[in-house]
């Protein structure tokens, strides 16, 4: 789960990490009341949205004055800020932080992450702040420094000191940076985050250490031991269309296509759009529908599915194992009924009571198309939009 | 012959009373599996399934039963555990079909069995299967054949798939192993490549993977230095968008990285015939034997 910048923040403060002292406001007029109460001369005008790059798009502005504040507020609140992570149809502004200015001195890159090579905790830092990670890695790979991270252990104050004199800190600034770094280990492994990213953590000139700006994931498997976690969920930046399969526990990504896709299992739905592409065809989604899936689940697929204007065509794919083919069947039926489906709908059905599925598709009277086997199923459900 | 499980397998199953669990040992059971035992905590005395003892703890059950391999069906926040209390039995093989462990609960896992002695193979799995021999898992039997093609895949029903397209073709296998579709897994593809080049009765193995991470083309490095057998590859997630994760927790394309693309690649460069169409696996390994 994706969170904010301000919860990242607030989650990083409860572990002792610093952070700029910032207000949240959702209005023009609030902003100039936020940046007095900040305290600072000069504060920043931060877009709260789920995308990085906000800078690049004009979503994070310096203001000199509470006048000046509330004017970059008014400008970005109720913008639609594109970046090079939002894709070109970007994110409307809803909310933005307003935050002290810093005396900047150095900007840093720390970041902890699971990596699957390891299969354990990795911190990685550079000198360089404020690029992002992937341009450090393409221009200067040597420049970063990575330290995996023993569980049992944790992060032991040598780590610590062991990236600080990696990253050339001074002596003064390395005695805050020390705990800074064991602290967000601890936030790191104590709220399931499975990627926490400090660009740029900062040092001021009067020898500060702090995280200017904090992107914080959480490990959706871990979200029922974080009940306060799961209050940070903002609907408002995921697809709607997602968010409602989400509901009825299916897997669910919207794509550009028009062939709807209903799959059991993540490969095979994977496997799936690719074939339909082979085949000359567009998938306009991923759905797995997953192994338990009743008839009901099999409704609400359909009607997701539907929903979709650009979708001319349905593919079913469901190898049978759990889900057994004649259960799947008289779904695929019912719903066809109760919806009033009127575009073509291709049916790939095998494995477990698959005649006798293939007798209820048949039987109902219904125009489906069988498919033997992916590849014949593929090229008629692209032959059907053509 | 086969790996990792064959007719001297001595299964345990952990969760045995639950719904999901009870309705499995029973399915593996029927097909010949030697179940021994169970373990439920509290539950210890009872029997199920006709006359399969239930213990309270692995350690019990082990020392009772002569088990050496689990099968895991507890929920997901529960299933670590359940794990490193196997490994702590001293149980071989350690199969985990739970889906949704949380990524740190496996990084502790992972480290908890280094040096344990105990195989893990999944989480997030459909199981291991020897065609004619051992079940341990939820992969639908009847599809299997028993004969000498070896399957590793990270997919449960795209597994299915090659092996239904196989057995249509009047082609058996030795074993298919499930190693799970999450990022933090206890058998990689490397792990049971070995098994499978050692096996006698493996004369070919399909490798299925998606993209994310990095361990198919660690798996080809491994090949083309330590596997003289043919192999035949299929990446799923051709035409995944990046930065989305694609059902399983581990199909994530991030920072350009783990595309399909690029697995295909150099898998190729190291000698594996890779299929771009899922139709095409059982004729692509056909053409092998």
């Amino acid at each position: 789960m994706k969170i904010h910048e301000y919860q990242a923040k607030e989650l990083l403060a409860k572990y002792n990490v610093p952070v700029p002292n910032g207000v949240l406001v959702d209005s023009k007029s609030k902003a100039a009341a936020a940046a007095k109460k900040v305290g600072t001369v000069v504060t920043v005008v931060k877009a709260q949205i789920h995308a990085g790059g906000r800078g690049k798009g004009g979503g994070v502005k310096l203001a000199k004055s509470p006048k000046e504040a509330e004017t970059h507020a008014g400008k970005i609140l109720g913008m639609t800020l594109v970046t090079p992570q939002t894709g070109p149809e970007g994110m409307l502004v809803k909310k933005v932080l307003i935050e002290e200015g810093m005396d900047i001195a150095q900007e840093l890159y720390l970041s902890i992450v699971i990596d699957r090579e390891i299969s354990r905790s990795l911190i990685i830092a550079s000198a360089a702040g404020g690029m992002e990670i992937e341009e450090i890695a393409e221009s200067t790979p040597e420049k970063i420094i990575k330290e995996p991270i023993d569980p049992i252990e944790g992060v032991q104050p040598y780590l610590a000191r062991k990236i600080c004199f990696a990253l050339g800190l001074s002596k003064e600034a390395m005695k805050p940076a020390i705990p800074f770094i064991i602290n967000l280990y601890k936030a790191f492994q104590a709220e399931d985050c499975d990627m926490l990213e400090i660009n740029p953590l900062v040092v001021t000139r009067d020898h500060r250490v702090l995280a200017l700006d904090a992107k914080v994931n959480i490990d959706d498997n871990a979200l029922g031991r974080h009940p306060a976690t799961v209050a940070y969920r903002d609907i408002n930046e995921e697809d709607p269309t997602e968010v409602e399969a989400g509901k009825y526990n299916l897997n669910f990504i919207k794509l550009d296509g028009n062939i709807g896709c209903m799959v059991n299992g993540a490969g095979l739905a994977m496997a799936t759009m690719d074939i339909i592409k082979h085949s000359g065809g567009e998938p306009a989604n991923f759905l797995d529908v997953g192994g338990g899936a009743n008839e009901e689940m099999i409704e609400n697929a359909f009607r997701i599915l539907l929903a979709d204007p650009n979708v001319k065509a349905l593919f079913i794919n469901i190898f049978g194992g759990i889900l057994r083919c004649d259960i799947l069947a008289n779904g695929v039926v019912n719903a066809s009924r109760k919806l009033d489906v009127n575009v073509p709908i291709v049916i790939r059905m095998e494995g477990t009571n698959m005649e006798e599925g293939h007798r209820i598709l048949k039987e109902s009277g219904l125009n489906f198309v069988v498919g033997d086997g992916m590849k014949d199923a593929a090229r008629k459900v692209v032959k059907a939009i053509k | 012959m086969s790996i990792l499980v064959d007719e001297n397998t001595r299964l345990i199953v952990q969760g045995i009373t639950g719904r999901e669990g009870l309705f499995h040992a029973e399915q593996c059971k029927k097909y010949g599996t030697n179940l021994v035992g169970g373990v439920t905590p509290n539950k210890g005395g009872q029997t199920v399934i006709g006359d399969v003892p239930v213990f309270n703890t692995v350690k019990e059950a082990a020392q009772k039963t002569k088990a050496n391999a689990t099968m895991i069906f507890v929920p997901p926040a529960f299933a670590a555990d359940a794990i490193l209390e196997a490994a702590n039995a001293k149980i071989e093989l350690i199969i985990c079909i739970a889906e949704g462990i949380p990524v740190h609960d496996m990084v502790t896992v992972y480290r908890g069995l280094q040096n344990s002695g105990s195989r893990l193979v999944g989480p997030n799995c459909p199981g291991v299967i020897s065609p004619g021999k051992c079940k341990i898992g939820i992969m639908p039997a009847h599809i299997h054949k028993k004969g000498n093609v070896g399957i590793i895949s990270r997919s449960g029903t795209l597994t299915y798939e090659a092996v239904g397209q196989l057995t249509a073709l009047g082609i058996g296998q030795s074993t298919c192993v499930g190693i799970g579709g999450d990022p933090i897994i206890g058998s990689r593809y490397i792990d049971i490549l070995e098994l499978f080049q050692k096996d006698r009765g493996t004369k070919a193995i399909c490798m299925i993977g998606e993209i994310g991470g990095s361990a198919e083309e660690e798996a080809a490095e491994y090949i083309k230095k330590h596997v003289t057998k043919p192999v035949v590859g299929f990446i799923a997630g051709q035409t995944a968008p990046p930065g989305r994760r694609m059902g399983h927790a581990g199909a994530i394309i991030s920072g350009g990285q783990g595309t399909a693309e690029s697995k295909m690649k150099v898998m190729k460069k190291c000698g594996i015939k890779v299929c771009k169409s899922p139709a095409d696996l059982g004729k692509t390994i056909a053409k092998c034997l």
